[in-house]
């Protein structure tokens, strides 16, 4: 004990104590603080309110379960109840939720309550141990280890180790085989081709068009006459023959819809406007755009190249398009280049053209992969 | 029969005849001539009464011919469609200059002001005029397929409960809840500010009314499973999940671990 200043231990319930200036030589471990009883551990009326507190909380989770029960029987599906903040709300889903919702914290809250306010609270410590065992008792460990490998003839069987294994060892491959076989068929070349390119054969191939496809409405499965676009348009377009015909019957259209026809379908989405010619910008790119288009009239995929989400909020006034997902911002003044946002390539245009009978056809599929970037698109 | 052929050389048979002959002409004209469109049948009246209209409440902007200034476009060739959608919701006149009109809380003008306006502008130029009514109610149109059409053609920026969403540069697609079905056919045919048009070949008259059927019916459903925070999807649910649902979490283990009662 220095004379100097007072090194006594300052225990942390004392509250603050002045000091005097002075580093003692030697900080005390000033142990842990007493023990605070609980009222309900000091007086008889502290025990009894905390008992009827728990004994409420679970009444209230019996109450709640109750409401889950009536409201489950009284209540049709369809029955609406207004109420304030929510508004028209469907009776059934709040009085259910909300009776289940007390039903379970009545539970919850009534037994932390109780643990906290009846059950023991004496605070015991553990003090930390070393935890590598003693000499002695990892020899006998290695000894037992050692007899059960000469016990078993392990040792002295090489072949009986090897052939283990060997056994052991290959035994994780199936498990590998299943992993690597459930990521699917290798793609082959079916993100670069669409359903521009030729009818899908149903064994992952295209069979090109003996005449090239209409572009047809979405979800109408319609033709469009260039003359039908005008300037300001937009029209949703997908190839024919990948939507049921409208004329199809119900179990035809159902027929339709075959295996992969939201691949194409997600492939081959096309967004057509109609612009003025003289709106085109006088660059390489606008003058490829106008050439590729029919009077005005241009043909873009819908899939945007950053990760695949539609581009379909053509705003008619500044010609932009906007991809909803990530803000990529495409002109088509200027072949679709990105204006902003994370897109990295302008939108892949189709070159389009009119039939005999003055319907718009594809006149060529795409001339790049559409949608996203991928290791091999080249 | 033979009273009357006994008498068919009478000097007034030669006049019946004629008469008969003019009566039924001029009945099989009147019933199958083509009715002019409604657009002309705008009275000279009228439509000086429009032009008055025009030049004291919009040729500030949209100049004195309506054929536009810096400030306002050219109204030549919108038609009669443009001027009831801009004016009957309150868009125009425009209360403050900004990237786009808002939706009015009310209509300045009535009803006759807003038909005489739309007269005059559907006379510049021809343009698409005000739907018929028979297309422009829900009744009769099949919301399910509606609905299809809806969230191919237009839900990408008006969202696919209606709600809304925002576009480029401080623009958006305004909410579709409570318009009128006159007024959601007038917006397809016109294209106003930045939409695109959706002309009757686009999307038919019938299919114009099944979206109408079914954005009634959204109206009417409304949101049965309570708050749908702005129907605007995963950001503001994730948000009220991730804010309140972590605070009360946290809140919940903080209460756990804290000593005596």
């Amino acid at each position: 004990m220095s004379t100097e200043h007072s090194t006594d231990t300052v225990r942390l319930d004392e509250g603050h104590h002045i000091g005097e200036g002075g580093i003692p030589a030697q900080f005390v471990n000033p142990g842990l603080p007493p023990h605070v009883h609980r009222m309900s551990d000091e007086s008889a009326a502290g025990a009894k309110r905390a008992e009827r507190q728990i004994a409420g909380l679970f009444t209230l989770s019996i109450l709640g379960t109750l409401l889950f029960l009536v409201s489950y029987f009284a209540f049709d599906t369809a029955h609406r109840t207004w109420v304030p903040g929510l508004g028209t709300v469907s009776t059934t889903n709040l009085l259910l939720g909300v009776g289940l919702g007390l039903a379970l914290l009545g539970i919850g809250l009534g037994a932390v309550h109780w643990a906290k306010t009846l059950m023991p609270d004496e605070e015991v410590v553990e003090e930390r141990h070393v935890m590598r065992s003693s000499d002695t008792d990892r020899a006998k460990f290695a000894e037992i280890m050692r007899e059960g490998g000469e016990s078993s003839q392990l040792f002295r069987r090489p072949l009986i180790k090897a052939t283990l294994g060997g056994a052991l060892g290959l035994f994780s491959l199936p498990l590998l085989v299943q992993l690597v076989g459930s990521l699917g068929p290798l793609p082959k070349n079916h993100l670069s081709l669409t359903m521009w390119n030729g009818h899908p054969d149903g064994h992952g191939d295209y069979t090109p068009y003996q005449e090239r496809p209409r572009l047809v409405t979405d979800p109408e499965s319609l033709p469009i006459k260039a003359s039908d676009v005008t300037i300001g348009s937009v029209y949703h377009v997908l190839p024919e023959g990948l939507l049921p015909s409208p004329e199809a019957t119900e179990e035809e259209a159902r027929e339709g819809l075959h295996h992969g026809f939201l691949e194409e379908k997600g492939k081959a989405a096309v967004l057509l406007m109609r612009l003025d010619p003289s709106d085109f910008k006088d660059t390489e790119g606008g003058k490829k755009a106008l050439s590729w288009s029919y009077q005005g009239i241009v043909a873009y995929s819908k899939i945007c190249t950053h990760v695949g989400c539609p581009v379909g909020l053509y705003e008619r006034t500044t010609h932009h398009l906007l991809c909803p997902c990530h803000q990529s911002t495409f002109d088509v003044t200027d072949d679709c280049r990105v204006i902003f946002g994370p897109a990295k390539r302008p939108l892949p245009q189709l070159k389009i053209d009119v039939d005999k009978d003055g319907y718009l056809i594809a006149a060529e599929p795409f001339h790049e992969a559409v949608g996203p970037s991928f290791w091999e698109r080249g | 029969m033979n009273a009357l052929a006994a008498r068919r050389r009478h000097p007034a048979a030669i006049l019946i005849l004629l008469l008969l002959g003019l009566i039924v002409t001029g009945g099989v004209y009147a019933a199958l001539a083509p009715k002019p469109a409604t657009a002309a049948e705008a009275s000279a009246d009228q439509i000086e009464r429009g032009r008055q209209l025009f030049l004291t409440n919009c040729a500030t902007c949209h100049g004195k011919n309506a054929l536009g200034t810096p400030v306002g476009p050219n109204l030549a060739g919108v038609g009669a469609a443009a001027v009831d959608f801009q004016m009957g919701t309150g868009r125009m006149p425009m209360a403050e200059p900004g990237v786009q009109a808002p939706r009015g809380k009310k209509v300045t003008f009535s009803d006759e002001e807003i038909a005489d306006i739309a007269a005059w502008v559907a006379s510049l130029a021809p343009g698409p005029a005000i739907p018929d009514a028979e297309y422009t109610t829900a009744e009769g149109g099949d919301p399910g397929k509606g609905g299809e059409i809806f969230r191919v053609n237009c839900s990408m920026c008006h969202n696919s409960a209606g709600a809304g969403g925002a576009l480029t540069s401080g623009k958006y697609a305004p909410p579709l809840t409570g318009v009128e079905g006159k007024h959601i056919v007038e917006a397809m045919l016109t294209g106003p500010q930045s939409m695109p048009v959706f002309n009757d070949s686009n999307i038919s008259p019938e299919s114009k009314r099944d979206v109408i059927a079914y954005l009634k019916s959204m109206d009417a459903e409304g949101n049965p499973g309570g708050m749908a925070l702005g129907s605007l999807g995963p950001v503001p649910e994730g948000l009220v999940a991730w804010v309140f649902g972590l605070g009360i979490l946290i809140g919940a283990a903080y209460w756990l671990g804290q000593k005596g009662a």
